[in-house]
């Protein structure tokens, strides 16, 4: 009797231990309201790129979106850079009534989630992941990818920067995946626009927070350009080290093929003066987009929207117009007809002004080729960009017949 | 010596006991043990399946890692590396090569344990601390590996990979199928450890773990003993790998990382070392915490540490150790 | 002659004498740490997790002093491990001293959630993408050595580091302090009937180890980005060297330090993708031929 007694004990601890990873339980929506899900990095690496602004923005496009007939519910949670939990969360998301889910940065996780949402038949927006294949290899008829890959950063970055006389590079390369297709797509761009590539230095990722050995492998090749195809601390370390090492100052070009403006915050001016990078946002671009982070700027706890961030503003709004397009009923049906719709209809916002969303899922925007102002040119906080030139929208990004994306020939 | 300073926090008298029963297990494991396949049996139709089957593969992992430390006595610190790498192989067998699924999943195992008889062999050489940075430092090298090669798409992993057919002929599209093969294989797993602990080979493992020059001394070779454990450990954590991969249909740099390697000692410590039932309570702990902490924001790796230190300073015995201490049965 | 010299090396003999000057200016930071890891680990034991932790503390707090009490590199030099090393001994106080009686293994559970705890924490209050820190004045520029440019700051890091590493070790091998370290090393009960509070004496040494891991990110600082998670990846080679130099050598550890960075930076050279893997290549076959480490009693 008591042996039975202890050990259902023990058992329901168990499943008690167990039931307590029931899924999310909230009400069901009701059929007049649109839910969004922004699922993102709130605690790890790439927190500042978007993380809790991504979702400030996506709430401020709500606000300014305003009543047109039904409610619109935004949501938001952590995927930690877990692939298994970003696809586990997406899936309960779904189930439970979730129209849209937005954001996810960190590649392998953005594209587990477009297999989910695609398999559910509901709409992905991705604005966090650099990987052409969410428009590509993986293409699915409810992805969206808005605002930047790898193959634009480098047709950017790589080919504007040979028109203005960077015409010799050598690459310090990340050794892996992202790393390499950075390379492989600008050195393509460098070549096209008559420039040569001296070197590459592929060095182990993450292990490495020294870069003096590269950065001077790369000065003695003489190249004009240090093409940085990395991301993040990594870039950041680049860029402070080349400083130290006084090679931005005796006139070789850093060129960051990935880099957001709370990088270059997280630098300071007096180190990061003189880098170029490509951006498809920057707040001070345009009447709109100062308009934009004007209204948007109370909700971001001092920081300032960068391309990620913007985008999610800029998705949402689109998103909804679209819902409301076709009534809540009918987007609420189907993924892929919310998504066909919206590639349907043009893009306008103040973020990143008009455009169109491609068969194959890709936002078309342009991109911007920029330059570092020193301390002195900086005239008020985040005033941080100058414009060396712009790429059109039509030709940014990777033409539709060349990413192997099955929706193309259908 | 006293239950406080051994790794293991289960009562010595206990461990001398070897209670009556079918498979080793005793009156109360055997209960607990029945109650728990009723639980598998119910619980997709109540939880998400995709959601059980994760948790059953971190179980089969920590239940595997467990092995080692709470009957050996030797902590891994570097445990993701067979059960990521497991994973990688077992999706890339699945995918490019189109291999059926219980293929794909013993491959993963023997991928696992051929790693733990390398890395097991310089391994062992050490104890206590150096074995655990040792095998952290060898994971790492794996983690680099998996980074720069080719075939595992880098920060993209393995994607889209299809669970296909059982034997050639049960698609395991559904996830209810998908979910009674991995209930299947971590109830085999479950089981054959337990075996194992309970056999002669597993009462070596306890006297190199109670006091290793006196198993020396009555002729026992003891670094023989404590690497084929390793690589039975090491093996089954492969297995959880290539299960998961084919489950979630994805293989990444999540699994090998160094923190994965960190999170099975927390699911362990929190279920009880040196427990029958504590991993698979304490991977239901960590995985639903995830789960759950993802809404609440950015705490999540700051609540994994909390509950960390509180475990070591307030409950070393974990849950089921706990419990079992309380009602003075052995689960 | 020198064409001979260049031929066999494959890259020219400046460049390579340029590399393998960086390369001991890594070593330096790997010196730094390990050496902190041994002195703890010599006293208490414990294999410190949180070192890594401990590493980022000491460069944000030179951030902190900078930003919020206008005290520059120098003060934070000497204000940043006193901070940290304080932090320390609060932490040692309240949690690592429960459990010497326990396993050692437990100490290492401790100090990974505190790592975490304290990452975490960082993370929530400054963001992850770093926060700006500036070559002092004083060491701004260059020296031209004729093949390549060698920033001053980063001899004056060789130098400060050899400063440190050399004052620990004869704090702990010349002094009486030093003696009565060791002899609590091997009979603390012995050392403690003669008077002295051993206790107290854990308490410090592990603050004084967590404040050479301060100094190490106070260096860091202006050269790497100061982020939450800048100790985190280290940590783990530094964990490899400690094993190839054999825990617990005060010596053992800095001439590890000091020379792996040297390997490390001459693979950079020759094969750069496995610059991260070298180290646990050697630490592997060290262990196959000295278990106990180079410097390590077996």
């Amino acid at each position: 009797m008591s042996f039975t007694r202890r050990s259902a004990l023990a058992a329901s601890a168990a499943a008690v231990a167990t039931l307590g990873a029931a899924p999310l339980s909230r009400a069901r929506a009701q059929a007049n309201s649109i839910r969004i899900g922004v699922l993102n990095d709130m605690s790890g690496p790439y927190r500042d790129i978007s993380g809790p602004y991504g979702v400030a923005c996506t709430k401020q496009a709500v606000a300014e979106f305003g009543a047109q007939g039904f409610n619109v519910e935004v949501i938001n949670a952590d995927h930690q850079n877990k692939p298994d939990v970003g696809a586990g969360l997406a899936r309960q998301w779904y189930d439970q009534g979730v129209d849209l889910i937005l954001d996810v940065p960190t590649s392998s996780v953005g594209l587990a989630v477009a297999q989910v949402a695609a398999e559910k038949n509901k709409a992905y927006i991705n604005t966090g992941s650099a990987t052409s294949d969410l428009t590509g290899s993986q293409c699915k008829p409810t992805t969206i990818a808005w605002m930047y890959d790898t193959y634009m950063l480098a047709k950017s970055t790589g080919g504007a920067m040979v028109r203005t006389g960077g015409d010799s590079w050598f690459f310090i390369t990340a050794d892996y995946a992202f790393g390499h297709a950075l390379e492989r797509d600008t050195t393509g761009f460098v070549k096209a626009a008559g420039g040569e590539v001296k070197g590459a230095v592929r060095y182990p990722f993450p292990a490495t927070s020294d870069f003096s050995s590269f950065l001077v492998q790369a000065q003695s090749s003489r190249a004009k350009v240090i093409g940085l195809a990395n991301a993040g601390a990594d870039t950041v370390n680049c860029i402070k080290q080349a400083a130290e090492f006084g090679i931005t100052r005796r006139g070789t070009k850093l060129a960051a093929l990935l880099m957001f403006l709370a990088d270059v915050h997280a630098l300071g001016l007096q180190t990061a003066q003189g880098l170029v990078l490509t951006e498809s946002f920057y707040w001070d671009l345009s009447d709109r987009t100062r308009a934009f982070t004007r209204r948007v700027l109370p909700h971001l706890n001092g920081a300032y929207p960068n391309m990620a961030s913007a985008a999610n503003y800029s998705a949402t709004l689109h998103f909804l117009k679209a819902v409301k397009d076709m009534g809540v009923a009918a987007a609420k049906v189907s993924g892929t007809a919310i998504v066909d719709r919206m590639k349907a209809i043009p893009c306008d916002d103040d973020a990143f002004g008009p455009g169109s969303i491609r068969v194959d899922g890709r936002k078309l925007c342009p991109s911007y080729l920029f330059e570092v102002k020193s301390p002195a040119e900086s005239k008020a906080p985040y005033d941080y960009y100058k414009l060396l030139g712009t790429t059109p929208a039509g030709e940014a990004f990777r033409p539709l017949n060349e990413g192997g994306c099955s929706l193309v020939h259908a | 010596m006293s239950s406080d300073t051994t790794i293991t926090a289960i009562p010595t008298g206990v461990v001398g006991k070897q209670a009556p029963g079918i498979w080793g297990f005793n009156g109360s494991q055997l209960i607990a043990l029945l109650l728990m396949i009723a639980a598998l049996g119910v619980a997709p139709f109540f939880l998400y399946p995709v959601f059980v089957m994760k948790l059953l593969c971190f179980a089969l992992f920590a239940c595997a890692f467990n092995l080692l430390i709470g009957y050996v006595g030797l902590l891994s610190f570097g445990h993701a590396a067979y059960f990521g790498m497991g994973g990688y192989v077992a999706g890339h067998a699945a995918k490019v090569w189109g291999m059926s699924p219980e293929l794909a999943i013993v491959l993963g195992g023997l991928v696992g344990a051929g790693m733990g008889v390398v890395f097991g062999w310089i391994a062992i050489r050490r104890q206590g601390i150096y074995f655990a940075m040792i095998t952290m430092a060898l994971a790492q090298m794996i983690y680099f590996f998996c980074v720069q090669a080719p075939f595992t798409g880098g920060e993209d992993g393995i994607q889209a990979i299809p669970r296909g057919k059982l034997f050639g002929v049960v698609p395991l599209d559904s996830d209810m199928a998908m979910y009674w093969v991995t209930a299947v294989v971590f109830l085999i797993g479950f089981m054959m450890i337990h075996r194992i602990v309970h056999s002669p080979f597993g009462q070596v493992m306890k006297a190199i773990r109670e006091n290793e020059p006196r198993a020396t001394s009555l002729g026992y070779r003891t670094d023989d003993y404590k690497l084929v454990a390793f690589i039975l450990s090491c093996g089954l954590a492969g297995v959880a790998g290539a299960v998961k991969s084919l489950v979630f249909g994805i293989a990444t740099l999540t699994d090998v990382h160094f923190s994965m390697s960190g999170e099975v000692v927390l699911m362990t410590l929190v279920g009880g070392l040196g427990t029958i039932f504590g991993p698979l309570v304490g991977a239901a702990v960590v995985v639903g915490m995830q789960n759950y902490l993802a809404e609440a924001g950015a705490w999540v790796t700051v609540i994994q540490g909390v509950i960390f230190v509180a475990c070591v300073l307030a409950f070393r015995r974990g849950i089921v150790g706990e419990i079992g201490n309380l009602f003075k049965v052995k689960l | 002659m020198l064409d001979a010299i260049e031929a066999f090396l494959g890259v020219p003999a400046p460049l390579l004498f340029g590399q393998l000057l960086l390369g001991l200016i890594n070593g330096a930071f790997y010196a730094m740490l390990s050496l902190g890891l041994a002195v703890i680990f010599g006293l208490l034991n414990i294999i410190n997790f949180t070192h890594g932790a401990q590493f980022m503390m000491g460069a944000f707090a030179a951030w902190m002093l900078l930003a919020w009490a206008g005290l520059g590199y120098w003060w934070a030099l000497l204000l940043s491990p006193l901070i940290v090393g304080f932090t320390g001994v609060i932490l040692e106080k309240l949690f690592i001293s429960r459990l010497y009686k326990l396993d050692h293994l437990y100490g290492l559970l401790l100090t990974l959630g505190l790592g975490l705890i304290i990452e975490g924490v960082f993370r929530n209050e400054f963001g992850s993408s770093g926060l700006p820190y500036r070559i002092p004045d004083e060491l701004q520029g260059a020296w031209d050595l004729g093949f390549m440019f060698m920033p001053i700051y980063r001899g004056w890091v060789v130098v400060a580091a050899l400063f440190f590493c050399i004052a620990t070790w004869l704090v702990i091998e010349k002094t009486r302090l030093g003696a009565y370290l060791r002899a609590a090393t091997e009979r603390a009960e012995l050392v403690q009937a003669f008077g002295i509070n051993v206790p107290r004496m854990i308490t410090l040494t592990y603050g004084a180890g967590v404040a050479l891991a301060a100094v190490a990110g106070v260096l860091a600082a202006p050269i790497y980005s100061v982020n939450p998670q800048m100790g985190s990846n280290l940590i783990i080679v530094v964990f490899a060297v400690v094993v190839i130099g054999g825990m617990g050598s005060i010596l053992g550890s800095i001439i590890t330090g000091f020379g792996l960075g040297i390997v490390e930076g001459l693979t950079k050279v020759y094969y750069p993708e496995a610059s991260a893997t070298v180290i646990f290549v050697i630490m592997a076959i060290v262990l196959l031929a000295r278990p106990a480490g180079l410097f390590g009693r077996a």
